[in-house]
């Protein structure tokens, strides 16, 4: 089922959480909310589920207007970050308990959570209690319990921030299979960019309260639309350099007014690349430190204006070398003094 | 001396100071039966008489033919019963209220009403004897269990038993359909079960032996509890301790039976709060 919101303000107190929100998740998509904690997601997810109500705005599935319907006449499904089951039932029990609220019959109720249990692969357990499953089943059982009443709209609030790392990527191809495999509009919540990379179709990216941008992921990555999305995607993080006479601008082939209204310049470290003089390099610096971790090998560069980092230089280097470093003009991101995209194609 | 002497000696210390603890709590459980098994002269000689030369059995017989304990101890069921259950109800709403809801001056209101266990329950007997008189209510049933249909410290252990699971399993019940009401007595009664078995326990034992309020509220021989009973055996020619230690080791056995079966629930609940995660 597709989401709206229009026009959504929300805050707790004095404190404003969201800031005339509005956006549109399309039917059968996997939507991920990202952002750095504090940034109004989770909020997001809990007006979307009913159990917060927005100060003003409208919030509709599909043509129906639910912004005052309480989370009991909702019905979606929701993956809490700590599982949320309920302690004293079984695995089976707890995917049943949605079902049983509704009165379903007990012989369609067993037989809906048991085909679940398979989905989820859980089928082994169903007579434990969740004390007695690790983590990573206990998100299976919580996700077979959100989708058992066959809801329209999964959501799934930090569903992997629990686990340990390798059980986070098996886990979050499991949810794509999952979701996949039962078609439904999902929307998941998190802070981590590389799973909101990894899953989505389109990532909706919040920063206090605002949307920041709103895109599919490889768009994300390539052209951000201001320089806070610029940093949050991209591991190690984008460098971000303010214009100043340490560049070597002519290197680039940069056009006068967009040197004018140029404040920052980003440049993601995989795009830097080696030259041999400074003529040609845009900036050179020494070697602080390399830091290699498999077949992944990051220099640090200290320069007259900070630090950057490279990770596509090779092994050649060590500390102490001078390094002159070049980027292609299409790599280049450039921000203006709000620090928003210079659309570069848009100037004459 | 090293560390496992010192650990072992402490551990001496502290069996021998529980020891002492257990030994002080028993002794009058001892005395009670020891007294009810005594002729009448042993049971008031001096020096006391520990174990009595032969077990008057039959002290036991004459007890129970003192007066109607029949019918005492069928009014001690229902009131017992009755009392335990309403302040079960009460207790669980009231705390699920103060746990989970929101409503204007609910911080307040549960100060004020923690700041009540402060008044003595012996300055309550006249007002809420007055209450009950009133309402021309002395000498029923609700006399004698009225006054204990809310318990303030009950309310208190459960409120701390609700707290303790956690909010996003209340929010997956929203979710999940489940109504407040239903949420209550399908989630929270259950996962509470070892605080309710102790607030339940306590009150039981608190009801069965009151003795006080019933011998205020009641007059009519066919509204007396037990403890009531107990006083048959005092007379204006003295008290007949034999007797009367017979009759209080008859009303206090059914307690202890309760206590031995439940108290794996009274420790636990006690002991944490009652939640088990």
């Amino acid at each position: 089922m597709q989401v709206r919101f229009e026009d959504i303000n929300m805050a707790f107190d004095e404190n404003k959480v969201l800031n005339n929100i509005s956006f549109q998740i399309p039917e059968s998509e996997l939507v991920t909310i990202l952002g750095p904690s504090g940034c109004g997601k989770s909020t997001t997810l809990m007006l979307i589920s009913g159990l917060i109500f927005p100060n003003s705005g409208k919030i509709y599935f599909g043509d129906k207007d639910v912004t005052s319907l309480d989370a009991v006449d909702r019905k979606v499904g929701m993956v809490f970050q700590n599982y949320a089951l309920y302690p004293h039932l079984t695995v089976l029990e707890n995917i049943q308990f949605p079902l049983k609220m509704q009165k379903v019959p007990k012989k369609e109720r067993v037989e809906r959570a048991m085909e679940l249990a398979k989905l989820v692969k859980i089928e082994e357990h169903i007579n434990k209690r969740p004390k007695d499953l690790s983590g990573g089943q206990q998100q299976r059982v919580a996700i077979a319990r959100a989708l058992s009443k066959r809801p329209s709209l999964l959501l799934m609030d930090e569903p992997l921030s629990n686990l340990d790392a390798r059980l986070r990527i098996e886990m979050r191809e499991e949810i794509r299979r999952i979701q996949q495999e039962t078609n439904i509009t999902t929307i998941f919540v998190t802070h981590d960019q590389e799973e909101a990379l990894s899953i989505s179709d389109n990532i909706m990216i919040l920063n206090q309260g605002d949307i920041q941008q709103y895109s599919t992921p490889t768009e994300l990555y390539n052209y951000p639309e201001n320089l806070f999305v610029a940093k949050f995607l991209g591991t190690p993080i984008i460098n971000s350099l303010a214009m100043n006479e340490a560049l070597n601008l002519p290197s680039l082939n940069l056009k006068s007014k967009e040197i004018q209204m140029t404040k920052t310049i980003a440049i993601r470290p995989e795009n830097l690349y080696e030259v041999e003089s400074k003529e040609d390099a845009l900036i050179s610096g020494t070697v602080r430190f390399v830091e290699i971790i498999g077949k992944n090998v990051t220099v640090h560069v200290d320069t007259e204006i900070g630090e950057i980092v490279a990770t596509e230089l090779g092994f050649v280097h060590k500390q102490g070398d001078t390094i002159h470093l070049a980027v292609n003009e299409k790599d280049l991101l450039l921000f203006d003094d709000k620090e928003n995209t210079i659309q570069r194609g848009a100037l004459k | 001396m090293n560390q496992k002497q010192k650990n072992k000696l402490l551990d001496v210390f502290v069996y021998i100071v529980l020891a002492l603890g257990a030994l002080t709590m028993l002794l009058p459980f001892f005395w009670m039966i020891s007294t009810s098994l005594k002729t009448p002269g042993e049971a008031v000689a001096m020096p006391p008489v520990w174990i009595p030369k032969f077990f008057q059995i039959e002290n036991y017989k004459q007890a129970l033919a003192a007066a109607p304990f029949g019918q005492y101890f069928l009014n001690s069921v229902i009131v017992t019963t009755a009392s335990t259950l309403g302040e079960l109800f009460t207790t669980i709403l009231a705390a699920y209220a103060f746990a989970r809801l929101e409503f204007y001056g609910k911080n307040f209101l549960f100060v004020l009403l923690i700041s009540t266990m402060m008044v003595p329950g012996e300055l309550l007997i006249i007002p809420n004897f007055v209450t009950l008189s009133n309402w021309n209510l002395i000498n029923t049933y609700a006399s004698l269990f009225l006054p204990y249909l809310a318990s303030i410290f009950s309310i208190y252990i459960l409120k701390e038993a609700f707290e303790s699971v956690p909010d996003e399993v209340y929010y997956a019940a929203k979710v999940d359909g489940c109504s407040d009401w239903r949420y209550l007595w399908t989630v929270m009664v259950p996962l509470a079960k070892s605080s309710i078995v102790s607030i339940a326990i306590l009150a039981i034992i608190g009801s069965w032996n009151s003795f006080i309020w019933p011998l205020i509220v009641t007059t009519e021989q066919s509204m007396r509890v037990l403890p009531v009973g107990l006083q048959a055996f005092t007379t204006e020619a003295g008290t007949q301790y034999e007797l009367l230690m017979a009759a209080s080791t008859i009303v206090v056995v059914p307690m202890i039976i309760i206590y031995i079966f439940l108290q794996k629930y009274i420790i636990e609940g006690l002991a944490t709060g009652g939640s088990k995660g």
